[in-house]
């Protein structure tokens, strides 16, 4: 019964995806329902092809299938997302490859959004799926609940995934920094956020373990936090619904507040909160050591989620917005700075007792510097709040550069930390192929990331002296022209930094593919049993 | 800490936890948004500010298309320098007709906030084309191909009546004659007497720009986005406008 109602949902979205292609008002939206009709026609075959198949009862073992596809997800997007990085930063040094011949679709503009969203939502999002879905059966002793849902979060956010690249390059796009997905991805976004809800929610609820793991705290709040952003931020109403224009439901310095609401906790929920739940379960393990503090933890969670969604205005200092709206921005930003801490602490302190697994294990040696990463960002993050620091920084490639440092060092080395742990394990292997690559990929990210964030002060402190400086006679002194001339040399060595991080990732893929292919099967079911 | 082993209710109930997050989190966004909507003093009261003509409107989709906002922002902070280089001070008047606001949040170029009428139209057709051809430090993409993209404004009606749903007070003239508007403007030897009484001087204190902005005999991409350029910062009368102090 139930694939008879999957069939005939999937068979109806193909044909009104068809439909939509038809009457499509512009390039994007066209090839974006054309995306659509085929995923939902492949769909449709897969389950004919496999409708009244037995089912084996698989009640007993975790749900490892999504978290291998996700692991090789978040792989694979990392390297896209870290390539077109790569790309853009070079543009920004070399301009003449913004290519007239691809007629604007490879610019600069266009490309931007599509490194954003491929490294937070794509790279960031598969690894925070992957590692929750792990995470929550792990820690309840439970299968992941509700069948195959955790499939569908799974093939739905790559769904997400491509139909946002897609039409970032054909030019369909709300216009507000990561969120730039239009009205009909982001409706699709919402369906499979609510699944992956239910999937997590579920599998607590059907828990074995009396306590929830505080690892689950953090990843519970970030599904909620980023669902309440998403809904509120890209409230729009479309121009038709054959089309990918449409118009925000609030102008100005509204929506500006509610863009740097939802942007800062993006970063806030998505990129911390997410991330320090990862942080909570797999530092622990791999340092085989309990968590530093229990107590330090219950009141850092609190703290830091009550904090975080305050923080937002900092984006918008001496702009149109109110001065009350920034101040309040400024003083929560900067008592976000002792919850961060609170986090970096318990993290690094797990390793209490096992330090010297830092000259044995480069796995540990990347969790470890991806939680000085974490704390030296959220050291810079508050700093960079405060108004007066704020005015010289703002507008400036230092933002980008404490965005990277979070975002490479923290996000990534935190990730690349938990493929390494998780490969092994899921593919039933006894140990990586070579821990030497693994040596060799984290010093290559650590230098990319140093080369990337000290350029970016550089020119970012640079540029932003230079605006300011006025002669004697009260005369600026430089043309904004000659700021952009002035930073070439450091565009030229952040581009370096991002292609050593690269090179870095794709070792790590060369890695952990001959781990699977290539290294002996380790012997050991993995039945549900309790965490330890 | 006896205090902190009451925690134990909230972990182990899942449902607690989830609606006790959820709680914990809407609080900020309440306090820092809500008000914006309600509090008088949040955009000033200024005279001159009109809704985006359908041509202009045309021109800022494509902005936003483009991704300009990555590198340029429309925000001027009331600092010496900024005020020097670029004009006055934004004001939350002049973007209130924005959906979505384009402040921006980075400058690879300079601020765009009130470029319009500072630089001549065959200046960015050269600039769009070849930025370096005008200025050699220039590391802005080339957008000569929008010169290629030729437009008709099949659905510029549609876009102008939605903005008025959303808020932007259109009038039904301005929504009925949105086709015709938008053809009128690039075009100085027609009939734009309607275009410029709905958006023109008479109503809103300033002209409109009536021109051929990309130069060349058809209505293209090119036209737009100059249209839209040429009207940034340009709508306020600041004679009308006092700060206030508690803002």
């Amino acid at each position: 019964m139930w694939d008879y109602l999957k069939l005939i949902g999937l068979g109806l979205l193909a044909l009104l995806a068809a439909i939509a292609a038809n009457y499509a008002h512009d390039l994007a939206y066209q090839v974006n329902a054309v995306t659509v009709m085929l995923a939902a026609g492949i769909s449709f075959l897969y389950v004919l092809r496999t409708a009244g198949d037995p089912r084996p009862n698989l009640q007993h073992e975790y749900f490892d299938g999504v978290v291998r596809a996700g692991a090789i997800a978040t792989a694979f997007w990392g390297v896209v997302g870290f390539l077109v990085g790569v790309v853009i930063a070079t543009q920004l040094a070399f301009p003449q490859l913004n290519f007239e011949w691809a007629q604007g679709y490879l610019n600069f503009g266009r490309l931007r959004p599509l490194h954003t969203s491929a490294v937070i939502f794509a790279f960031g999002g598969n690894a925070l799926i992957m590692s929750s879905f792990y995470i929550v059966q792990r820690t309840s002793a439970a299968r992941l609940f509700g069948g195959s849902l955790g499939w569908f979060v799974f093939w739905g956010w790559q769904l997400v995934i491509v139909l946002a690249a897609t039409g970032y390059v054909l030019g369909a796009t709300q216009g507000k920094e990561y969120a730039e997905p239009v009205w009909y991805v982001d409706i699709l976004i919402t369906v499979v956020w609510v699944a992956f809800l239910v999937a997590f929610m579920g599998t607590l609820f059907k828990r074995k373990e009396p306590h929830i793991y505080v690892a689950n705290w953090f990843l519970l709040s970030m599904i909620l936090t980023v669902a309440m952003l998403h809904l509120v931020n890209n409230a729009a109403i479309p121009v038709s619904i054959f089309g990918s224009a449409q118009v925000q439901l609030y102008a100005g310095v509204q929506d500006a507040m509610v863009q740097w609401w939802y942007g800062h906790n993006a970063v806030g929920f998505f990129l911390t909160a997410g991330f320090l739940g990862m942080m909570y379960y797999f530092v622990p393990k791999q340092a085989e050591r309990p968590v530093y503090s229990y107590k330090l933890s219950i009141i850092h969670f609190w703290a830091l989620i009550f904090l975080y969604i305050w923080a937002g205005p900092h984006h918008l200092h001496y702009t149109a917005l109110p001065d009350w709206a920034s101040t309040l921005g400024m003083v929560f930003s900067v008592i976000l700075w002792m919850p961060s801490w609170g986090g970096m602490i318990n993290g690094l302190m797990t390793l209490s007792g096992a330090w010297d697994k830092l000259r044995t294990d480069p796995i540990i040696r990347m969790m470890v510097v991806s939680i000085g990463f974490y704390g030296m960002s959220t050291f810079e993050g508050p700093m960079m709040s405060i108004k007066a620091v704020n005015s010289l920084s703002h507008y400036t490639d230092w933002t980008i550069g404490h965005v990277h440092s979070g975002a490479l060092g923290w996000n990534g080395m935190i990730t690349f930390g938990v493929l390494y742990y998780l490969v092994p394990r899921l593919w039933n292997r006894e140990r990586l192929y070579s821990l030497k690559l693994v040596s060799w990929h984290f010093w290559l990210a650590t230098i990319g990331i140093v080369l990337y964030a000290s350029s970016m002060w550089v020119t970012g402190i640079m540029e932003g002296l230079m605006w300011r400086e006025v002669d004697a006679n009260g005369f600026l002194v430089n043309a904004f022209a000659d700021t952009v001339a002035a930073k070439f040399p450091m565009y030229v060595v952040r581009a370096l930094g991002g292609g050593l991080f690269l090179t870095g990732a794709l070792i790590m893929c060369y890695n952990l593919w001959m781990t699977v292919r290539a290294q002996p099967q380790r012997v050991t079911q993995h039945a549900a049993v309790p965490a330890e | 800490m006896a205090f902190l082993d009451k925690h134990k209710v909230i972990e182990t109930n899942a449902t607690l936890l989830m609606i006790l997050s959820l709680l914990v989190v809407t609080i900020g966004g309440i306090v820092q948004i809500v008000p914006l909507f309600y509090l008088e003093n949040t955009i000033e009261k200024v005279e001159g500010v009109r809704p985006y003509t359908p041509l202009e409107l045309a021109g800022r989709s494509i902005y936003i298309r483009e991704g300009c906002y990555g590198c340029h922002s429309q925000m001027i902070r009331p600092m010496r320098d900024e005020v020097e280089r670029y004009g006055h001070y934004s004001l939350a008047a002049e973007s209130m007709y924005d959906r979505p606001f384009q402040w921006g949040s980075k400058r690879t170029g300079p601020d765009l906030a009130r470029v319009g009428g500072r630089y001549s139209d065959e200046w960015h057709q050269d600039h769009f084309t070849n930025a370096k051809s005008v200025v050699p430090e220039s590391v802005m993409p080339p957008y000569g191909f929008l010169f290629n993209n030729l437009i008709d404004g099949r659905y510029i009606q549609d876009v102008v009546a939605t903005n008025r749903m959303a808020g932007v007070p259109y009038t039904d003239e301005m929504v009925e004659n949105a086709l015709a508007d938008f053809k009128a403007q690039v075009d100085p030897l027609g009939d734009f007497d309607g275009l410029e009484a709905r958006y023109g001087e008479e109503a809103f204190g300033t002209p409109i720009n009536v021109r051929n902005f990309d130069g060349t005999d058809a209505l293209t991409e090119m036209d737009a986005l100059i249209a839209y350029i040429q009207v940034l910062g340009t709508m306020v009368d600041f004679s009308t406008f006092t700060p206030v102090a508690n803002r």
